[in-house]
């Protein structure tokens, strides 16, 4: 075992071959799927996740130019499921970044299925999260995608802990627990029938330090709700609900403006920032190794009602 | 000495080595969720909601302390039936050294699901409950599933093996106990020629030498944990002949032509380097590396384990699912025998047709014949016409088109194969290549 001085020493070497093997493991991935796919397509949301997966994929088919920009075009597109209910700042931060990169970027609206009838609310204002399966169902099957990679960890549920690196969907687009074939080595069996369609998770096995600190060497630009910033927000059951069009603070709720920052950031209606000093990725690392909350716990009000909540969502063709 | 992440030690920058990727292996009631619910929670994996979540539990069922097990049994399936139904992985980290388990379950479905744990896994922590062996022995005999555990290890080449003694707070005199066990351990695994990376008493549930030293008269070794954070990754061997299968062919920029073609592709053994002489499997055409790309630009060379671009300096037929080779290196192969570990419902059956998938290729192939099956406590052989789930047998299986094969002993990714069912599509089985042969013999 090593002296403090020395682990100190290890800590801030430059070097990290942690990371630079978990981007090898994740860009050998998006090579596979491209590589053996005929539709594939990036989940993208805008989200820290999905901003890195965006990244190693630009690593993955554009070249590298001089100055740290990338040449080229990404040989498939980017699908954003839309709830109507995301920050507008992240879907501006989205446009912009597709324009600026040439890439192509495909919207599914939820309001599109609602307004077809797929999707029904009980209430207006209720949390569109848990529909989004519906409608990214639907653009699967419009676009004929056979292969929608996601940003998912391994680390972020108990259910997801389980998840193949390349999951198999049935033709209802359903995922079945006990059916998942058993992955060995690198050899990925991506056989399918017509109809059914894989989820591929590149960044299975990084942890949300580990995304945080890659965002920090690679310098990856992400929509600035993830840096403190201050925010109207009220207190509800322990967690802080930020105050919009359509999360109104209920009565008798103060609302209080405070330092904050989202570390997931998702629909409106289910996402909370936590109370946060951190202004850049740097920061974020350094509070992300003091936290005691995880991730979702902290800021998703849908999964806190039941720890089986995600499989439930899993099985209904959730990312 | 405390190897655990502390704020005050907190890295800031990652560390220096890939994370370590171990199996647990263990049979039901051996501790092992409960020593990897240790190993979260003295790891301070396990956040305060995800222990509240526990306490609220030990609450409702009228337990008095949480039970360290249900952190990691994720599936509500598996919950209601009290068994874990699949490989799981977790994360963990110290200063030093970032871990991933893959927690294999020991029931029915074992070999399967330990197949898939190991087969990408750096170490092997095999869980030895001594409270099941007879302490009176001064060599007491080992358990069928340490014996299992061990050997199926090996036989995937997972190269660093830990035995973690478990329950040893709860014998008597723990210090000869402890000496008892470890001789049988270690006669064992000079017997069976293991690659032992050591042998640890730990108490799963009361923390004992996991991560941190719980000093005894009879034991000044290191804990799991640090035993675990020295351990080197698994590596394929650099001093080799170069083999690299061609993964994804690309084009650079927008328009064909008129950027060079690249062939990307992980080096599976030795390295390329730019000025190299290559040949193309199966083709047998030959080329010079003009360039290589890595991640950020150019690089001079890439060694196994690294994936790598690799323009030619001329243009000839190269597709994914060929290799590029030192020169006469890999005779082409038709024939394979090989390990099968079967994981499917559907027996292997004789005569049938497979698809086999080896590097970036997927073959055809037909499995002639099954030689024996592995008794899985000893691996001696035992006569078997097919071979059903779980099962471990040695086989022949004939190839449509040749393959670079080479054994599973002296590269990874050149002898291992998946067998994939061309009806079910399923994973049916794993193959490790024993011996490669142009013809068939018979």
């Amino acid at each position: 075992m090593s002296t403090p001085t020395e682990q100190t020493a290890r800590a801030h070497a430059v070097t990290d071959g942690h990371l630079a093997a978990l981007e090898e493991e994740a860009v050998f991935i998006l090579r596979e799927v491209v590589a053996t796919f005929e539709r594939p397509a990036i989940l993208f949301s805008a989200g820290k996740d999905s901003c890195v997966v965006r990244h190693l994929a630009l690593k993955a088919f554009k070249r590298r130019r001089a100055d740290g920009g990338f040449e080229g075009r990404l040989p498939l597109p980017l699908l954003h499921v839309d709830t109507g209910h995301n920050f507008p700042e992240v879907i501006a931060f989205r446009d912009e970044l597709v324009a600026a990169s040439g890439d192509r970027l495909v919207v599914a609206h939820l309001e599109d299925s609602m307004a077809r009838g797929t999707v029904r609310l009980s209430h207006p204002l209720e949390s569109r999260n848990a529909h989004q399966s519906v409608t990214l169902l639907e653009a699967i099957e419009e676009h004929r995608f056979d292969a929608l990679i996601g940003g998912a960890r391994r680390d972020e549920e108990k259910a997801r802990a389980k998840e193949r690196i390349f999951s198999h969907r049935d033709g209802f687009g359903q995922w079945q627990p006990k059916e998942q074939r058993p992955e060995l080595w690198t050899l990925f069996n991506t056989r399918h029938r017509p109809g059914e369609h894989f989820r591929v998770f590149p960044i299975s096995n990084w942890t949300e330090l580990d995304v945080w600190q890659y965002i920090a060497r690679e310098r990856i630009e992400l929509p600035a709700l993830y840096y403190r910033h201050e925010r109207e927000v009220v207190r509800r059951r322990g967690l802080l609900v930020p105050v919009t069009a359509v999360t109104p603070p209920a009565a008798g709720e103060q609302v209080e403006r405070l330092p904050v920052r989202f570390r997931t950031v998702g629909d409106m209606t289910c996402t909370c920032p936590v109370d946060s000093q951190a202004a850049d990725a740097a920061d974020v690392v350094t509070e992300t190794l003091s936290v005691t909350l995880s991730e979702r716990g902290a800021t998703r009000m849908d999964d806190r009602a039941n720890d089986a909540a995600m499989e439930r969502r899993k099985k209904e063709g959730y990312f | 000495m405390n190897a655990l992440a502390t704020p005050e030690h907190a890295a800031v920058s990652a560390p220096v080595q890939a994370a370590l990727r171990f199996l647990t292996a263990g049979s039901v009631d051996d501790g092992k969720s409960t020593l990897i619910g240790r190993l979260l929670l003295d790891s301070r994996a396990i956040l305060a909601d995800q222990l509240d979540q526990l306490h609220a539990r030990a609450a409702a069922s009228g337990e008095a302390a949480p039970d360290l097990s249900l952190l990691t049994d994720g599936l509500e399936a598996e919950r209601e039936q009290g068994i874990t139904i699949d490989v799981a992985w977790r994360y963990f980290a110290t200063p030093a050294r970032k871990f991933v388990i893959a927690d294999a379950p020991g029931h029915e479905q074992y070999t399967r699901n330990m197949v898939t744990a190991a087969a990408g896994s750096d170490a092997v922590v095999v869980l030895v409950d001594i409270t099941k062996l007879d302490l009176t022995q001064p060599e007491p005999v080992l358990l069928p599933q340490t014996r299992r555990h061990a050997l199926l290890a090996q036989l995937l080449r997972v190269d660093h093996l830990v035995f973690a003694v478990n329950k040893i707070d709860a014998v008597a005199d723990a210090g000869q106990a402890f000496g008892r066990v470890a001789a049988a351990l270690r006669r064992f695994a000079a017997e069976a020629a293991l690659p032992l990376a050591g042998i640890v008493p730990v108490s799963a549930l009361r923390g004992d030498n996991v991560a941190q030293r719980s000093p005894a008269p009879w034991y000044d070794g290191p804990s799991l944990l640090e035993l675990l954070e020295a351990l080197p990754n698994a590596r394929e061997p650099h001093q080799a002949p170069l083999a690299l299968p061609v993964q994804y062919v690309a084009r650079q920029g927008d328009g064909v032509g008129e950027q060079p073609r690249v062939l990307w592709g992980r080096v599976a053994r030795g390295e390329v380097a730019v000025g190299d002489r290559v040949q193309v499997f199966p083709s047998g055409e030959t080329a010079t590396v003009q360039a290589l790309l890595g991640l950020d630009g150019e690089v001079a060379s890439a060694a196994a384990g690294h994936s790598a671009g690799v323009v030619l300096d001329r243009m000839i037929d190269v597709s994914r699912g060929d290799w590029l080779l030192a020169e006469a290196s890999v005779p082409p192969a038709r024939v394979l025998r090989a390990t099968l570990a079967w994981l499917d419902t559907e027996p292997a059956q004789p005569g049938r047709k497979y698809l086999l998938r080896h590097g970036h290729r997927w073959v055809q192939a037909r499995l002639r014949s099954v030689q024996h099956r592995l008794d899985i406590h000893t691996l001696a052989h035992e006569a078997a016409d097919g071979l059903r789930v779980n099962d471990i047998g040695e086989v022949e299986f004939e190839l449509q088109q040749p393959l670079p094969l080479l054994p599973y002993a002296h590269s990874r990714v050149g002898g291992a194969l998946i067998v994939v069912d061309p009806a079910s599509h399923r994973t049916s089985g794993a193959l490790l290549v024993r011996e490669a042969l142009a013809e068939a013999s018979a």
